[in-house]
């Protein structure tokens, strides 16, 4: 149980490293980013190639993929975004479709579709006086990925709460048209806003790719859908919320796959095998009670 | 019209294209017989100057790496056997279509291969579902399909056209159960499938018959999906179950996963598989937790037989890497194909229908293959272990 | 009286007739090929339109529309292989059974209609609690839950797939069935009804103070997109013969949305857009033996051309259609 337990969170915290990045876009721009999943799988494989074949030190190659996934940020953004910053909110999302198919299919045509082999550079043994005194098992690669995911949401929020940036992707998200009369450059900050969100798109493909052993081009295409949901979960917008969602989601999964419900001898209803089913079943059910999210807003209706 | 313009152009782009294909083309030139990147053109059988095979695989989408693997295979077959100066004759030539892993878009590329390329035989593909999809559009058109690696028993069910090379679900899972029993003395196992996956649930179902039937006892079942990468929760159920083995017929992608964190989590059984298991990545990516992991296979790459051993080092030269289970189906699968239309010694459907029905004793880099009268592969099955990170040759299963 | 009426006739009689020609004509100058994917147009046209009520009119943003499509796919094709083949055998072979098999399928297309309805009426309901992006996670996770019902539902074929339809309908048949689509949506878009769904779409609050009863016809969009979605799943399954729960997963529903969105609403473009996209990839299958290449781009220029069509077309998609269009953001 205890197990189940340190699984769950494990898996919400792995969650949260592509939620959090994934919010902070979607609060600003409101654009259901589907390419972020892909940003994350580029910065994946430029901290491979950092990893394995400029072999350097772990710290340094997030560094890098933060940096060649922001760059992509920027570029996605100007490119495909920006020049839809007037029409509609969901031109952007077709971009954002085309851009993600774009990118997983020059990943497969220039990379291949087969896995690669990630180093292991964090040790993934468990820890050995955990797994003697308690009887879990938690390997040092779970604690560091929690830390990053801790590290990361207090750093979102003391960017967003108490930095001058963060006040105006606020005041952009609050009203954009509003936040440029204000004098608040709303390019820029939507720009920053993307490159921040890229930037922990591509650590977090960093440290999943280290924490599961492996990369491929299409790595990015679940985690970018439970990244969506666990957004919206939380209230769109919301960086604490996300966290919150990404935990649940985890706590759920896990969950609904640790049950085995024996209805009778001929019908056994294992809860992995449905766990998709009744994990949307159990997200849908808790929107239905709180239909702005977990730490969402309740949108006050103008009359 | 002036409001739907890029949409105009988008459906011109389609259409054009599309009346283009339906214009048969200019003759192809016989002096390229470069296979796979090769041009397209019009030639009907028996009229071209070159041997014109189709192919439909999942290029890209998720199981693209299979798909991948299997093109590369097929491309160098095409190669090798145009070197040695074709068949009856004629350079093949091998088109390659891409199906997007979708069962719509099989069938759409099987349908275009038939009636566009005029192909005397399609090969393909991997995932069951796909063969499934693009069966009755061969078995319509009285088109030979050869599939290299789909195992549901359920694809050469649909009709006399349809020919596998690989084995059916039932062989795998009855070998692993039996293996299991009689050499592991295993008395308790727990069974862990990919839910998406006829071939992971075949395998499944069979192994989980044949094993309580020889007196063992299934202690659990879980599932997985093959986008997961988290297997912690299923795998933490098992450990408590204590079972002697795991049941995982999955591929390589997937499993290596679940071997490292069985291993993290301290779950001691040894773990089963099937041919999915073969794959250069297991090990690269499992690293020591794929160690003592057995599984069924075609056949062994340490077989002394001249065939395994030229296609392993031509394999490996090509494309520097090793080729997986896939690559030596598909391989085999063109080289069968070809044999076929040799014996029956003109470009015809029909009589390569009949040629194919009559291999027997194929000397395949996946074993002796002869076809049955359910027009499937029978062969025998090799038993391979993960040792010192390399696969290493058990025991050979022959079919009943 | 007569008069009245007579252009109307003239008009139905005129599209009648162009479809038997197409009936008699296409199978003689197209091969199954082309003739198969004209069918996969008419089932995406079919669907977009249908989907294009639910999103594009009454703004409600679904994302779980395949999920509808293989309600209807899988009931119909189970009702087929299990009671329907048997139904019809006795009169194989006899001058009455391609009547009889129209009518079977015109059935069986209300029938999977109906199932998908109930779906779209379960899918209503949440929409009346949840708005925007939160009501697209449902749909999306309904849409998953069928999906994953599906491949664990043996009856039906589970993760091998449903195979063994027999096929019985045709291309003249997904003609005329998204035709009547089309000119139903076309009627219903302009009627009271349509209108009172647009304005839901544009100002919820303010449509329900005219008098608009908002949770009625919110669900009535769901519960009508669904019906129709359900007829091109029947028709879909009883064409391709093999249905498998790919086939209908995430994906499917985005494609599809993003027709609607290409189109931006407006029925004749959304109907050019799911010619488009069904279209396109095929086409560029061509790309890779004209230009002789080693690899196959054909997926990587698709998406490249989408991104292009939305750039240019930017003015023309969608309105965005949400509550709190302002307010909401980010917040520490």
């Amino acid at each position: 149980m205890s197990q189940q337990l340190i699984n769950a969170i494990s898996l919400g915290a792995v969650y949260a490293l592509i939620a959090l990045g994934y919010t902070m876009v979607y609060g600003v721009l409101r654009l259901i980013n589907f390419a972020h999943g892909e940003v994350f799988m580029v910065g994946s494989f430029i901290g491979l190639a950092a990893l394995s074949v400029f072999h350097l030190p772990f710290a340094l190659a997030v560094l890098v993929a933060m940096v060649g996934a922001a760059l992509l940020g920027a570029v996605i953004e100007r490119g495909a975004y920006r020049p839809l910053r007037s029409a509609p909110r969901l031109a952007a999302l077709i971009t954002a479709i085309g851009v993600s198919l774009l990118l997983q299919n020059l990943g497969m045509l220039i990379l291949g579709a087969a896995p690669r082999a990630y180093p292991p550079a964090i040790d993934p043994a468990p820890i050995a006086w955990l797994e003697e005194r308690a009887g879990v098992v938690v390997t040092r690669q779970q604690v560091v990925i929690l830390a990053a995911t801790a590290a990361i949401l207090a750093g979102l929020s003391l960017i967003v709460s108490r930095t001058k940036i963060g006040k105006a992707m606020r005041a952009v998200s609050e009203d954009r048209q509003a936040a440029q009369l204000m004098g608040i450059n709303v390019d820029r900050v939507i720009a920053f806003t993307f490159c921040l969100g890229s930037a922990i798109a591509g650590a977090g493909g960093v440290f999943y790719g280290v924490y599961y052993g492996t990369a491929d081009p299409l790595m990015g295409l679940m985690p970018g859908i439970k990244a969506f949901v666990a957004a919206v979960l939380g209230g769109i917008g919301s960086v604490p919320g996300a966290m919150l969602g990404a935990l649940l989601m985890g706590l759920v999964e896990t969950g609904v796959s640790s049950v085995t419900l024996r209805v009778s001898p001929s019908l056994v209803l294992t809860g992995s095998t449905l766990r998709d089913a009744v994990a949307f079943a159990v997200l849908i059910a808790i929107l239905l009670l709180r239909p702005a999210g977990l730490l969402g807003r309740p949108g006050r209706e103008k009359v | 019209m002036c409001r739907s313009g890029v949409l105009t152009a988008l459906c011109g782009v389609g259409v054009g294209a599309l009346l283009l294909a339906g214009c048969p083309g200019p003759q192809p030139d016989t002096e390229s017989p470069s296979a796979g990147a090769g041009a397209k053109g019009e030639p009907a059988p028996a009229a071209g100057g070159k041997i014109v095979l189709g192919s439909y695989m999942c290029n890209t989408g998720p199981f693209a790496t299979f798909g991948q693997s299997s093109t590369k295979a097929m491309e160098m077959a095409v190669e090798e056997l145009n070197a040695k100066g074709g068949v009856l004759g004629k350079p093949i030539e091998l088109i390659v279509e891409d199906d997007q892993c979708k069962p719509e878009e099989a069938a759409n590329a099987a349908q275009k291969l038939i009636q566009q390329d005029n192909v005397l035989c399609v090969l393909g593909e991997v995932a069951s579902s796909n063969s499934l999809a693009a069966a009755p559009i061969c078995q319509d058109a009285q088109t030979p399909m050869v599939t290299p690696s789909s195992t549901n028993p359920a694809v050469t069910q649909t009709g006399d056209y349809i020919f596998r090379i690989c084995f059916t679900d039932d062989f795998q899972g009855v070998v692993m159960s039996k293996y299991a029993v009689e050499e592991l003395k295993a008395k308790t196992a727990v069974v862990f499938s990919d839910v998406a996956s006829d071939y992971s649930k075949g395998l499944s179902k069979v192994f989980r018959e044949t094993f309580t039937a020889a007196g063992g006892e299934i202690l659990g079942e879980e599932s997985y999906n093959q986008s997961d990468r988290d297997f912690r929760a299923q795998l933490t159920k098992f450990k408590g179950l204590s079972p002697d083995v795991v049941y995982v017929p999955g591929y390589y992608g997937e499993v290596a996963l679940i071997l490292s964190q069985a291993r993290q989590l301290g779950l001691k059984a040894v773990f089963l598989g099937g041919d999915g298991f073969d794959s250069p990545k297991l090990v690269e990516i499992a690293g020591k937790a794929a160690e003592g992991a057995l599984f069924s296979n075609h056949y062994s790459k340490d077989d002394p037989n001249p065939v395994v051993q030229q296609f392993v080092a031509s394999f490996q030269a090509k494309y520097n890497e090793a080729p997986d289970a896939l690559a030596a189906c598909a391989y085999d699968a063109v080289r069968i194909v070809a044999q076929a239309i040799e014996t029956a010694g003109v470009e015809d459907r029909t009589a390569l229908r009949d040629a194919l029905a009559g291999i027997t004793d194929f000397d395949g880099v996946t074993g002796k293959i002869t076809i049955d009268e359910n027009r499937n592969a029978r062969k025998s099955a090799t038993i391979l272990t993960i040792k010192g990170g390399k696969q290493t040759f058990v025991k050979t299963m022959a079919p009943e | 009286m007569w008069a009245h009426y007579l252009p109307r006739l003239v008009l139905y009689v005129a599209i009648g007739s162009v479809l038997v020609g197409l009936d008699v004509g296409l199978p003689r100058l197209l091969n199954a090929y082309l003739v198969q994917i004209l069918v996969f147009v008419a089932c995406n046209i079919v669907l977009a339109t249908s989907l294009n009520l639910i999103n594009g009119i009454a703004g409600q943003f679904s994302i779980g529309h395949a999920g509808f499509m293989a309600i209807g796919a899988y009931a119909t094709a189970w009702l087929s292989t299990t009671h329907g083949q048997r139904l019809l055998a006795p009169y194989e072979g006899q001058r009455l059974e391609p009547l009889l098999i129209v009518a079977y399928l015109v059935v069986l297309m209300f029938l999977g209609g109906l199932a998908a309805a109930l779906g779209g009426l379960l899918i209503g309901l949440p929409s009346l609690r949840l708005r925007g992006d939160y009501l697209a996670i449902a749909t999306l996770g309904f849409g998953e839950i069928i999906r994953v019902l599906l491949l664990n539902l043996e009856p039906v074929g589970g993760a091998t797939g449903l195979r063994g339809i027999p096929q019985y309908s045709s291309l003249f048949l997904v003609l005329v069935a998204a035709v009547v689509t089309v000119a139903a949506l076309h009627n219903l878009g302009n009627s009271v009804h349509g209108r009172s769904l647009l304005a839901i779409r544009e100002d919820e609050t303010a449509a329900e103070a005219l008098g608009i009863d908002c949770a009625h016809y919110k669900t009535s969009a769901f519960v009508i997109g669904a019906f129709f979605a359900g007829v091109a799943g029947c028709l879909y399954a009883h064409y391709t013969q093999f249905i498998h729960p790919r086939s209908f997963d995430f994906m499917k529903s985005i494609e599809l949305v993003l027709i609607v969105v290409l189109g931006g609403g407006n029925l004749r473009s959304v109907i050019l857009a799911a010619v488009a996209i069904t279209l396109l990839p095929e086409g560029l299958r061509l790309v890779k033996g004209a230009l002789h290449l080693p690899f196959d781009p054909r997926m990587a220029i698709y998406s490249a051309l989408l991104i292009a069509a939305m750039l240019v077309r930017r003015e023309r998609v969608l309105q965005a259609v949400l509550p709190g269009r302002k307010g909401g953001g980010l917040r520490e």
